[in-house]
């Protein structure tokens, strides 16, 4: 294997060329749009900025899912004129049971629950249990339905975020129930925690005939305007998906700040029919469960635009319009997870991670020129190469840099020269035992090769692990170490021998310098 | 300059019987090994944010910080923190909350951080929020619970890999080895207090990528020679080994300990505790690779050794 072909020549040149035009881009700034510019992103710790981890609030996800299937359930019953009694609803095992009116109705009851539709497949089982009939929502079902929530809330995350201007926001799932929320150069997150700590979930109901106290089919809701309980009925006459657009303006009557809002043709329809039917009653606006005014209706409202009112000021006006046109989070979302990096730590962050690479990558360089002579330069010409090959890689697939990041290329550049000593060892010994320079250098490079693959096989094998198992900073360790010893196995076993293997062609040495 | 080598670690010819240490070497790891493992009992580890959960805001004041102050402040706001510091500099102050209790304290959490923020900047105008962490306690079992399970995997990869690629003999030496490294570094870890996070996890790892890395590189040679003489006493042939290979186990092991150096020193609090672990798993890996993990299979036997590799 001492001779290289002019193809495998050509090949290790052009690899190292490729490596070099993909790290440009990270130097220079784009000349065009058009053309595709792949750089490395700074990490947040080094960028500055915040990370919030939220999760998908499942209990709530399953208590509505238990509220609609009631509606369905009695519905149902209605519509086959069966009869029950004792309708319970039971949170804490996910499940509604009844008993049917008499024993004779209770097959065809039973019949009819299992005919229900599910939203997703086996979302719930119909069982007997005492002569009650129970429906039980299943676990996996409902995890399934959380990744469905988390695919909507991504959604609705993102237009929320891009409404508050933040720049270059990056969110993601993770698991079944959370989110990854990335924001760069946002120091105070404060106010994004607050509009995704909101589901927005707005509803028009009216209140209960007598709004003071709890009646079957009403739950006492907290009105916010009066600072008092009202009771208001749980049938939903129109809600907040039928929205088509919203905005913060200033009453002209009052001369305080409102929202209005816009309903599209179905939800107009259900606004006009609930107001005709119901002048000089109470029609109250719910938002999450909170009633923010609950005013008379006056006249039958048509046009399918109306206006809200509950004590607003600039900032929470255009906040609620904001969320209202975003939509609704089909389930409460709660931080769990906050990071957040100050710009001039981060700064400080990127001076100290270059100072060391450049100073470990100095000193590297030294000791192997000193230790090893001219291998040694040749292995330090290698290095640049793997430095350059990672940095490409990393452009090449965007990847993100963090500071723990930079250490690990550092380590990678550390263990990279191993694989040269290794070879330069052999070599040595095989001058040693009497064997002329070419042999002897090709002996080195043969039997090296293998102990180099054992050894990087196993240090790839623990960061890939790392990779699997770790999170944030942790995982960009991982990443650049296992690019890192893909580059190191191409430098080493290729580059610093092709350099050898081109020295001692030229040069044709009595003696090897080891 | 380049025609010859400026400094060797050792002569090449150069025999040292490290055989005759090996029970020496072996008696001082294990007593070593077993304080480390007393020590992680008592007084245990310092678990960082990641694992225990709570909230950390580093602040810098436009002047010196006026701790008493600060504390008032905070008081003022019904918030109790654990920990009020100074870390570098004379303005840079540290504020660390362990995770409340109660039922709702996920949320809890979440609101602590900016309250934190919102009394440290009311106190002292001017105050630069430098990093505010929040971690809740659901997160950070979950993280620990990754964090072991990374170590546990990665050893046991590291096993099948040897067992598959040399001997079982080979594989077990060489995971004992791991272990005794990997209880010595966290003996380290609890005497000098450094934060046992997710980034000590990484370098736990590293420092256990490395050091099987060091010892095939031994086996590699030892089962080289297995095959090459095949009638000298195994206990010569490891002395042989180690000698042969001492050059490059020194050689890397420098290298490395160059290339994690200056993160020690210039890397700032995230990466300061991550490499002095890191120096200090070089320095055991190191020598684990010679007085250890080639004692341990002459202890495995010299029968089962030779008769395996004859037949591989």
């Amino acid at each position: 294997m001492m001779y290289y072909s002019r193809l495998r020549l050509l090949g290790v040149a052009g690899i190292c060329l490729i490596g070099v035009l993909l790290c440009l881009p990270n130097f220079l700034r784009s000349p065009a749009p058009s053309l595709p510019w792949r750089q490395i992103h700074l990490g947040l710790d080094l960028r500055g900025g915040s990370y919030l981890l939220l999760q998908l609030d499942l209990k709530s996800l399953e208590h509505d899912r238990l509220q609609s299937l009631q509606d369905q359930v009695r519905q149902t019953l209605l519509d086959h004129s069966l009869g029950y009694r004792d309708f319970v609803r039971d949170d804490a095992t996910a499940s509604l049971s009844f008993m049917p009116r008499s024993d004779a109705e209770r097959d065809a009851a039973f019949k009819a629950m299992q005919s229900l539709p599910p939203v997703v497949p086996n979302e719930f089982t119909t069982s007997e249990k005492d002569g009650r009939i129970v429906l039980t929502l299943q676990h996996e079902a409902m995890l399934a339905r959380a990744r469905e929530a988390v695919a909507q809330s991504i959604e609705i995350v993102r237009r929320r975020i891009d409404a508050t201007g933040a720049i270059d926001p990056s969110i993601a799932r993770e698991g079944d129930d959370r989110i990854v929320v990335e924001l760069p150069g946002v120091s105070d997150p404060e106010r994004i925690k607050s509009l995704l700590g909101t589901t927005a979930r707005l509803t028009f109901r009216l209140l209960a005939p007598n709004p003071s106290v709890a009646s079957p089919g009403s739950t006492m809701l907290e009105d916010e305007s009066m600072h008092t309980q009202v009771a208001v009925q749980d049938h939903v006459d129109v809600d907040g998906t039928d929205l088509t657009n919203a905005g913060a303006v200033i009453d002209q009557q009052s001369g305080g700040w409102a929202v209005t809002f816009q309903l599209n043709s179905a939800g107009a329809t259900a606004f006009a029919n609930v107001t005709r039917a119901n002048v000089g009653k109470r029609f109250a606006i719910v938002l999450d469960n909170k009633v923010i005014e609950a005013p008379n209706i006056i006249s039958p409202i048509t046009a399918g635009n109306g206006q809200i009112t509950g004590g607003f000021n600039a900032r929470s006006a255009s906040d609620l319009a904001l969320l209202l046109r975003a939509g609704a989070l089909p389930a409460p979302l709660s931080v769990v997870e906050q990071r957040t990096i100050g710009p001039s730590l981060g700064a400080a962050s990127i001076r100290a991670g270059i100072i060391s690479l450049l100073t470990g990558l100095l000193l590297v360089i030294v000791f192997m020129v000193l230790f090893y002579g001219r291998f040694g330069l040749y292995a330090d010409i290698a290095l640049f190469a793997n430095l350059i090959l990672m940095v490409g890689i990393l452009s090449l697939f965007q990847a993100t840099l963090t500071l723990p990041g930079m250490a690990g290329m550092l380590l990678t550049l550390g263990m990279a020269v191993d694989a040269n000593i290794l070879i330069n060892e052999r070599i040595r010994e095989e001058v040693k035992r009497g064997r002329g320079p070419l042999q002897a250098l090709q002996a080195g490079f043969d039997r090296a090769t293998g102990t180099i693959i054992d050894s990087n096989a196993t240090a790839f094998l623990a960061h890939v692990m790392l990779f699997v198992f770790g999170t944030g900073p942790v995982r960009n360790f991982a990443l650049t170490i296992t690019i890192g010893i893909v580059t190191t196995l191409f430098t080493t076993l290729l580059l610093s021998r092709l350099l050898v293997v081109r020295w001692y062609a030229l040069a044709r040495p009595k003696e090897l310098p080891v | 300059m380049l025609s010859r080598p400026l400094f060797r670690f050792v002569r090449d010819d150069q025999r040292i019987n490290f055989m005759r240490g090996r029970h020496m070497g072996l008696i001082v790891s294990a007593v070593l090994s077993i304080a480390s493992v007393i020590l992680f009992f008592q007084p245990g580890l310092k678990l960082g944010l990641d694992f225990r959960g709570g909230i950390i805001v580093e602040a810098q004041t436009p002047g010196p910080a006026d701790f008493g102050k600060l504390r008032a402040a905070l008081d003022h706001a019904g918030i109790h923190p654990d920990a009020v510091q100074a870390f570098g500099s004379p303005r840079d102050v540290r504020i660390s909350i362990n995770a409340p209790e109660g039922a709702d304290r996920e949320a809890q959490t979440q609101k602590l951080v900016d309250g934190v923020k919102n009394a440290i900047s009311a106190a002292e105008p001017g105050t630069q929020v430098l990093r505010a962490d929040a971690v809740g306690a659901s997160v950070s079992s979950e993280l620990f619970r990754d964090g072991l399970l990374a170590l546990g995997f990665s050893l046991a990869m590291i096993l099948v890999y040897i067992w598959v690629r040399f001997e079982r003999e080979f594989a077990i030496s060489a995971v004992v080895t791991l272990i005794l490294d990997l209880t010595k570094t966290i003996g380290f870890l609890a005497i000098t207090r450094f934060e046992f996070d997710l980034v000590m996890v990484a370098a736990l790892l590293t420092i256990l990528g490395y050091s099987t890395n060091d010892k095939v590189v031994v086996y590699d040679r030892i089962r080289e020679n297995l095959r090459k003489y095949r009638t000298m006493p195994l206990r010569e042939l490891l002395d042989l080994s180690i000698n042969e290979t001492l050059n490059r186990t020194l050689g890397t092991s420098m290298t490395v300990f160059l290339a994690a150096l200056p993160l020690a020193l210039f890397g700032g609090s995230t990466l300061t505790g991550f490499a002095t672990v890191m120096l200090f798993g070089i320095v055991v890996g190191t020598s684990s690779s010679i007085f250890i993990a080639a004692p341990l299979l002459l202890l495995m036997g010299e029968k089962r050794l030779r008769k395996e590799t004859d037949a591989g």
